[in-house]
C-alpha cells in the first residue's frame, strides 16, 4: 500500500520489465510485465481480459516499438478489429504496417476426432511463423482455455501447455495469456500452474447495483508489486488502473492565498483565506448552507478571473443559479464568460471509478483553478466508504498535483456523531469548516467554525452565519455561561447587555456625584479647620507676645530697682537676671 | 517416402469409376515417431477401405509452416478429409482404427 511495491533497484538486480502502457498498471508493477516471460491474465466474463491483452499489444506496437502477435481462439480478426476500434485503437493500421499480426485459431470440437497420440506442434508452428514474420516481441493468447473445449484429451493438452509456456520463454517474447476465472481457483483449468511468473486477476463486481472493475496482481515472481486490488476503468482511451497512492505525497505547495468570498470568513483564516491548491472540507447537516458557501467561494474565484469547475451531485446548474440569485449572487454572467462551469450528474449514474474518470477528464479539459464538489457524500452511495475515501484520495492527489484548490462539501446526518462519519475523509483535507444548526427559543440558526486549517493561524471562535438577500455575512455569536446564543437570543442578549451597561454607567455617575459632594464637604471642612487652626496660631502668638512683654517689663523694672538700690549691676544682671523672671512669676 | 513435402498417391487405374475421390491431407511436423506411425496407419486404412480412390497429401509444417493456417492446424499429426465434404479433422497418430473410420465417415458411429 505504501509504496505500491515499487522500489527502484539497480537494473542488473531487477527483473527486466516490459511496459504495458496501460495507465497505472506500470506503476503498480514497477515498470510493467516481466519481459520475455508469460503473464496470465484471468477473470470472469466481461471483465476486460481481451481488451487488456489487446491494449498491451497495441501500445507495445504503437508506443514501444515492439511488434506483437494476437492469437485469438475466440474472436475472428474482423471482430477483434471492430471491438478494439471502439476504444480508439487503430488495429487495422498497425496490422497494415506489420506491427501487429492477428491470428484467429478456430477450433470446432465436432470436427475433431481423436485417434491416438498427438501433440500441439501445429500451434507452435503457427505461433512461431507469426512471431518470426513480424519480429514480434509480444504475444497474446486469448484465450487458451478454448483449447480445453476443443481438444478432449486433457492430459495431452496440459503437457503441451507446459511445453508452450516453456517455449514462449525460450522464444523471449513477453506473452499475455488470458484465462477464464475458475470457481475454486484462479482459472477454470488451472493454467496458473504453468504460468508462474506473473498472474493478474481482473474482476468485475457489483456492489449495490453499481459495477466496478478491479485489478489485482496476484503474483509477480522476482519483483515487488502492489498486492492491493486496484479499481480500473475501460474508458474511451482504453484501460486505466487507478492506484490509490500512485502519486505519493510529493506535490509542490504554494503559500499563495485564495479568498473565500466572505470577508469575515477570510478574517477567521488569518485574514487572507485558504491556501491556494489546498483541499477544503465543508461539512454540515442538511440546510446549513454548504452549497451557498461553496457557490460564494466559486463566485469569488470566478470574479477574480479564475476558472471554476463545479461538480454538482444534487442540484442541476439552473437550480443552483436560481437559488443563488435569491441571495443576491448572479452566476449567469460568469457562466457565460466561461469562468464557471457546472457539471451535474447523479451519483448513481455510474460507478465511482467512472465518476472519477469523468472528473479527471473534465478537469483536464477545463483546466480549472478551483474545483468544487457538492456534495462528496453523495458519491458514497456509489461505493463503500473505503472506496469513496480511495477515490477522494486520488482526486485530491490529482488536484494537488495541478495546484487546484478544491472544496468538498459533505453532508452529515443530524445527531451527536456530527463529525464521526467525516473522520476518514477529513484527514485528507487541509482545512475543515463545520456548519451547524443551533435550535432554541423557537428558531434555528446557523453557525460556522473552523475545525482545522493546516499551516495558518485561524480563529477558534464560533461565528453565526447569516444568509440574507444581500449574501452571506458572519456575526459574532454570543458565548456565555448559558452556551452559544444565536439569532434572536443573541440579539436579546446583546440588548440585555446594553441595558446592563447603561445601568452600571448611571450607577457609576451617581456614585461619582456623591463622592464629589462628599469631597466638597470635606474640603469645606478642611477650610474651616484651617482657619480655626490659623486663629489658634494667632492667639498663641499673641499670648507669647504678651508674656514676653510682661517679662521684659518685669526685668527692666527689677534692673531699674537694682540700679536704684545701687547693686552690683554686672553680677546681678548675669547671675540673677535669668532666674529673676521665673522667681518673679 | 516422407522426405518429400507431399506424397501423392494417385488413385490407381483400377479405381472404380463410380467411387468418389477421397482427398486426404496429413499434417506432420518433422519426421517424428508419431508422424511416421500416423502415415503408416493412414496408408493401411486407405488401402483397406478406399483402395484406388484416395489421394494423400503429406504436409510437413516444419518446412511449410504457412500452410498451417489454411486448415487451422493445432495438433500434430492431423488428418484432414478435404473431400468428400464436409471437411473432417482427425487428430492423433491414427492408431485407433475404429475411431479413424468413424471420423472419416467410413463407418457409422456406434
Amino acid at each position: 500500500m505504501k509504496t505500491n511495491g515499487y522500489k527502484p533497484t539497480s537494473p542488473s538486480a531487477c527483473l527486466p520489465k516490459c511496459p504495458t502502457g496501460v495507465q497505472g498498471l506500470d506503476e503498480i508493477t514497477g515498470g510493467g510485465l516481466p519481459r520475455g516471460r508469460p503473464t496470465l491474465v484471468c477473470g470472469g466474463a466481461g471483465c476486460g481480459k481481451t481488451l487488456f491483452a489487446a491494449e498491451f499489444l497495441v501500445r507495445g506496437a504503437a508506443q514501444f516499438g515492439e511488434p506483437g502477435v494476437f492469437m485469438s481462439f475466440e474472436e475472428t480478426e474482423a471482430e477483434l478489429k471492430a471491438n478494439v476500434a471502439s476504444l480508439g485503437f487503430d488495429l487495422s493500421g498497425l496490422v497494415r504496417h506489420k506491427k501487429i499480426l492477428l491470428e484467429h485459431i478456430h477450433i470446432e470440437r465436432s470436427e475433431i476426432h481423436e485417434t491416438g497420440e498427438y501433440d500441439l506442434e501445429g500451434l507452435f508452428v503457427r505461433l512461431n511463423l507469426a512471431i518470426d514474420s513480424i519480429g514480434a516481441k509480444r504475444v497474446v493468447l486469448d484465450t487458451l482455455e478454448a483449447l480445453f473445449a476443443g481438444l478432449p484429451n486433457e492430459a495431452i493438452l496440459r503437457a503441451e501447455l507446459r511445453r508452450l509456456f516453456r517455449w514462449l520463454k525460450d522464444k523471449r517474447v513477453t506473452a499475455v495469456i488470458t484465462a477464464e476465472r475458475g470457481r475454486e481457483q484462479l482459472t477454470r483449468h488451472g493454467l496458473e500452474e504453468y504460468v508462474s511468473d506473473c498472474v493478474i486477476l481482473l474482476d468485475h463486481r457489483v456492489h449495490d447495483q453499481i459495477a466496478t472493475r478491479h485489478l489485482r496482481v496476484v503474483k509477480y515472481r522476482g519483483a515487488l508489486h502492489g498486492t492491493n486490488e486496484f479499481p480500473f476503468l475501460i474508458g474511451d482511451e482504453g484501460i486505466s488502473v487507478l492506484p490509490i497512492t500512485s502519486l505519493g505525497l510529493t506535490h509542490k505547495v504554494t503559500s499563495g492565498r485564495i479568498s473565500t468570498g466572505i470577508p469575515r470568513l477570510d478574517a477567521m483564516l488569518g485574514g487572507r483565506g485558504f491556501f491556494r491548491g489546498s483541499s477544503i472540507l465543508l461539512t454540515g447537516t442538511p440546510g446549513t448552507g454548504k452549497t451557498i458557501i461553496s457557490t460564494c467561494f466559486a463566485r469569488a474565484a470566478a470574479r477574480r478571473g479564475e476558472r471554476v469547475l463545479f461538480f454538482s451531485f444534487e442540484e442541476s446548474p439552473d437550480q443552483i443559479i436560481r437559488n443563488t440569485r435569491s441571495i443576491g449572487m448572479h452566476l449567469e454572467p460568469l457562466v457565460r464568460r466561461g469562468l464557471l462551469r457546472f457539471h451535474a450528474a447523479r451519483p448513481t449514474l455510474y460507478g465511482l471509478e467512472m465518476h472519477l474518470a469523468t472528473m479527471f477528464k473534465e478537469i483536464a479539459a477545463f483546466q480549472p483553478h478551483v474545483v468544487i464538489m457538492d456534495p462528496i457524500t453523495s458519491l458514497m452511495v456509489a461505493g463503500t466508504d473505503s472506496e469513496t475515501k480511495g477515490m477522494v484520495t486520488r482526486l485530491i492527489d490529482y488536484l494537488k498535483g495541478g495546484q487546484i484548490t478544491s472544496l468538498f462539501t459533505s453532508l452529515t446526518h443530524g445527531g451527536h456523531a456530527l463529525q464521526q462519519s467525516e473522520i476518514a475523509m477529513s484527514s485528507l483535507m487541509d482545512a475543515w469548516m463545520l456548519l451547524q444548526d443551533f435550535e432554541g427559543n423557537g428558531e434555528r440558526n446557523r453557525v460556522l467554525y473552523v475545525i482545522k486549517a493546516r499551516g495558518m493561524a485561524h480563529s477558534n471562535q464560533i461565528r453565526e452565519f447569516l444568509i440574507s438577500d444581500r449574501g452571506i455575512d458572519l456575526v459574532d455569536a454570543y458565548i456565555g455561561p448559558s452556551g452559544v446564543l444565536t439569532g434572536a437570543a443573541q440579539v436579546a442578549q446583546t440588548a440585555r447587555e446594553k441595558a446592563e451597561v447603561l445601568a452600571s454607567k448611571q450607577e457609576a455617575a451617581r456614585r461619582r456625584r456623591e463622592l464629589k459632594r462628599k469631597r466638597a464637604a470635606l474640603e469645606q471642612q478642611i477650610v474651616g479647620l484651617r482657619s480655626e487652626h490659623e486663629a489658634n496660631d494667632m492667639e498663641l502668638r499673641q499670648i507669647d507676645e504678651q508674656v514676653g512683654t510682661q517679662t521684659r517689663l518685669l526685668t527692666t523694672g527689677r534692673t531699674e530697682l537694682g540700679r536704684l538700690r545701687q547693686a552690683d549691676v554686672s553680677l546681678a544682671a548675669g547671675a540673677r537676671g535669668n532666674h529673676q523672671p521665673k522667681g518673679g512669676k | 517416402m516422407m522426405k518429400t513435402k507431399t506424397v501423392k498417391r494417385p488413385a490407381s487405374s483400377s479405381a472404380p469409376r463410380s467411387g468418389k475421390l477421397w482427398q486426404l491431407r496429413l499434417y506432420v511436423a518433422g519426421q517424428t515417431p508419431k508422424s511416421l506411425t500416423a502415415f503408416v496407419n493412414l496408408k493401411k486404412i486407405c488401402e483397406n477401405h478406399l483402395k484406388g480412390r484416395y489421394h494423400i497429401e503429406v504436409i510437413d509444417l516444419v518446412e511449410q509452416p504457412q500452410l498451417s493456417r489454411g486448415d487451422q492446424i493445432l495438433a500434430i499429426p492431423t488428418l484432414v478429409r478435404k473431400l468428400p465434404v464436409p471437411v473432417r479433422k482427425i487428430i492423433g497418430d491414427l492408431s485407433d482404427t475404429d475411431r479413424v473410420l468413424v471420423g472419416l465417415d467410413l463407418r457409422p458411429a456406434d
